[in-house]
């Protein structure tokens, strides 16, 4: 049984009238680096804002790391967080920063943070108002590994970065995560970002978990069909459509299933981590799939 | 915690230090002279010779003859005045809106350290600050006027005495009340509001009018006010007709004593119609001295003794320091639930 770092029940949380994430339960697994991927407004800042403490739930509950988030120094002090566009102190140096970290952290780690800052290059004494944007993301990066948690926590942690930057605070990441094994939740609506580091990715749309597993299992499970001209209700049982288009001649679906397919009127072929996901987002987009109906012919 | 508030609180800190030790310097320099000034008219031992109003009058007349000492006073009076304002301003409201304003928050919070406790440093220390500065600024501009207070208390009318409403948040243990309810409200203006300048407008126009009602309204009557009937001196009489009769009002003085209220009589009789015809006043013929010495013209005063200054001072520095406290509960409502 593998515990689990955030478990939400029925979560909800509510600016006014209007619901930035309502009714999500989900379970986030120990030991893995998961990717919570979803189009903008499916909820995954307010369902990272609540796991860290930073908002409270309009309804349901939400335990990070077997505690309610932020409820004292010691369950805070496990938790590192990297808020979207890392804040920092504009007018406080990047050494300041280092020292903060030092103040407010009893597991401070004052080894590691030099250590990265200096491979980073990033100057001690530079104002962090004038670091670029993917300097400010390591610096808050560096933050929160020298905490030493056991769960990181990233909020669309490369959204604003160019591709350079994205692709070496990417690798940092990995890095710390290789040398220290913790677990990690990071957000993104651009699943290629996830495709490189993620082992477990969860795709969230309107507050609802459409799909969750390891990644090397979903794309098991997930194949391709092409073939002539066909009704998708006419599929064997255990054949899930999540996406089907049609021609006049042709028909190609996207199918979760845990067999393989036999039937030789089909090509079948793997999906790509980035197909996969769109055909999960796609689905909630309005055109639920059919779900397959035995013995029934249209 | 302690060493995060004073690294983002130091620019500020610096200022304020520079200008408490710009105003001590003004003041330590000036201060021998006065004191030599006061020490020569006598006034310490007046009260054997009966003497202590004209004495203290004569003192007042020569510090004001001089060309330094009453605008020092006045400036020391206006920073006194000032510093709670600017202490709330520039201290209380950016304390939590600038972190909100920059969203800086989301790093503060998620350290090891609960919400509640960087609060609490953050309140506590600063507050404490802004509490002993303007107690150092007032401590050095009451010592300093000390000897024109006394000569005011004396029973000189022509100088306001600490008591009145002009000098009394301007001198002893009150400003440090202020300091207080002034930052804890810049804070919980920031906290509510999100952002720093519309705080910063938000503290000082209500910081502005709390300075307003408290003189008017709540200050008399912090202890019951006493209460006297002096008669009305005919050459300072004044009079309006009140239906058939007139409202007849004068000048007060109690030595030391702040009186907010003066209400005369309405007079009515024969004597009121020889009154009516005296434009220039009673004592203008002996017919219109002779009609108002007959009325025996008194008014009511409702005042505050000198003696009260003490307890006056203490009470209102409880009330100002409860509303502070009140806010600052205010403050950690509002970080606890985490605004939306």
């Amino acid at each position: 049984m593998v515990s689990a770092v955030i478990e939400t029940s029925g979560l909800g949380k509510a600016y006014r009238r209007t619901w930035a994430l309502r009714d999500c339960t989900l379970a986030i697994p120990e030991g893995h680096v998961v990717g919570l991927v979803g189009p903008n407004g499916a909820g995954k800042t307010t369902l990272l804002s609540l796991a860290v403490g930073l908002l409270a739930p309009t309804c349901g509950t939400i335990e990070v790391l077997g505690e309610h988030p932020a409820v004292g120094p010691a369950q805070l002090a496990q938790v590192g967080f990297v808020a979207q566009d890392p804040p920092v102190y504009a007018r406080m140096t990047v050494a300041d920063h280092l020292r903060l970290g030092a103040w407010l952290n009893p597991g401070w780690d004052g080894e590691l943070a030099r250590q990265r800052t200096g491979q980073l290059g990033l100057d001690p004494r530079q104002r962090a108002g004038s670091l670029s944007g993917g300097q400010r993301a390591q610096l808050a990066l560096i933050l929160a590994l020298a905490k030493r948690p056991g769960l990181l926590i990233l909020d669309e942690p490369v959204a604003s970065l160019d591709p350079l930057a994205r692709r070496e605070f990417l690798r940092g990441l990995m890095e710390a995560v290789a040398e220290r094994g913790l677990s990690v939740v990071l957000s993104s609506h651009l699943v290629g970002d996830l495709e490189r580091v993620c082992d477990y990715l969860i795709v969230l749309v309107a507050s609802r978990v459409r799909v969750a597993g390891e990644v090397s299992a979903l794309l098991a499970s997930h194949r391709r069909l092409s073939g002539p001209r066909r009704d998708p209700a006419t599929l064997p049982a255990g054949q899930e459509v999540i996406e089907e288009s049609h021609t006049d001649k042709q028909t190609v679906l996207l199918i979760r299933t845990g067999e393989p397919v036999h039937d030789p009127a089909w090509t079948v072929t793997p999906v790509s981590l980035e197909d996969l996901v769109l055909a999960y987002m796609s689905q909630a987009n309005g055109t639920r799939a059919r779900r397959p109906q035995l013995g029934v012919v249209s | 915690m302690i060493r995060l508030t004073w690294r983002q609180f130091r620019t500020q800190a610096w200022v304020a230090i520079a200008a408490l030790a710009a105003i001590a310097i003004t003041f330590l320099v000036t201060r021998p002279s006065l004191s030599n000034m006061y020490s020569a008219s006598g006034i310490a031992a007046c009260q054997a010779r009966n003497d202590c109003g004209s004495l203290a009058a004569s003192f007042i007349n020569q510090v004001r003859a001089d060309a330094a000492y009453p605008v020092l006073y006045a400036v020391g009076v206006i920073v006194v005045f000032l510093v709670p304002a600017i202490i709330g301003m520039f201290w209380g409201a950016p304390l939590i809106a600038r972190e909100l304003e920059d969203r800086t928050y989301r790093l503060a919070w998620t350290q090891s350290v609960t919400r509640t406790r960087w609060l609490a440093v953050k309140l506590g220390l600063l507050g404490l600050a802004a509490m002993a500065i303007t107690g150092l600024f007032s401590l050095i501009i009451t010592w300093w006027a000390s000897p024109l207070d006394r000569a005011a208390t004396l029973g000189s009318p022509i100088l306001a005495n600490r008591m009145m409403p002009l000098l009394f948040a301007g001198h002893g243990i009150v400003p440090i009340g202020y300091a207080a309810f002034a930052f804890a409200l810049g804070a919980t203006a920031g906290a509510l509001i999100g952002r720093t300048v519309p705080a910063m407008a938000v503290t000082i126009v209500i910081f502005a009018a709390v300075q307003l009602i408290m003189p008017n309204f709540v200050r008399p009557h912090l202890i019951p006010a006493a209460h006297t009937t002096v008669a009305v001196s005919a050459g300072d009489a004044n009079w309006v007709a009140v239906g058939n009769g007139l409202l007849i009002t004068g000048k007060a003085a109690i030595p030391g004593a702040w009186i907010f209220s003066e209400s005369g009589h309405v007079y009515t009789g024969p004597a009121i119609q020889i009154l009516k015809t005296c434009y220039n006043g009673p004592t203008s013929t002996p017919a219109c001295g002779s009609a108002f010495a007959s009325l025996h013209a008194q008014m009511l005063l409702a005042y505050q003794p000198a003696s009260r200054y003490w307890p006056l001072q203490a009470y209102e520095t409880a009330i100002t320091l409860a509303l502070a406290l009140a806010l600052a509960g205010i403050c950690f409502w509002k970080i606890r639930r985490r605004l939306g």
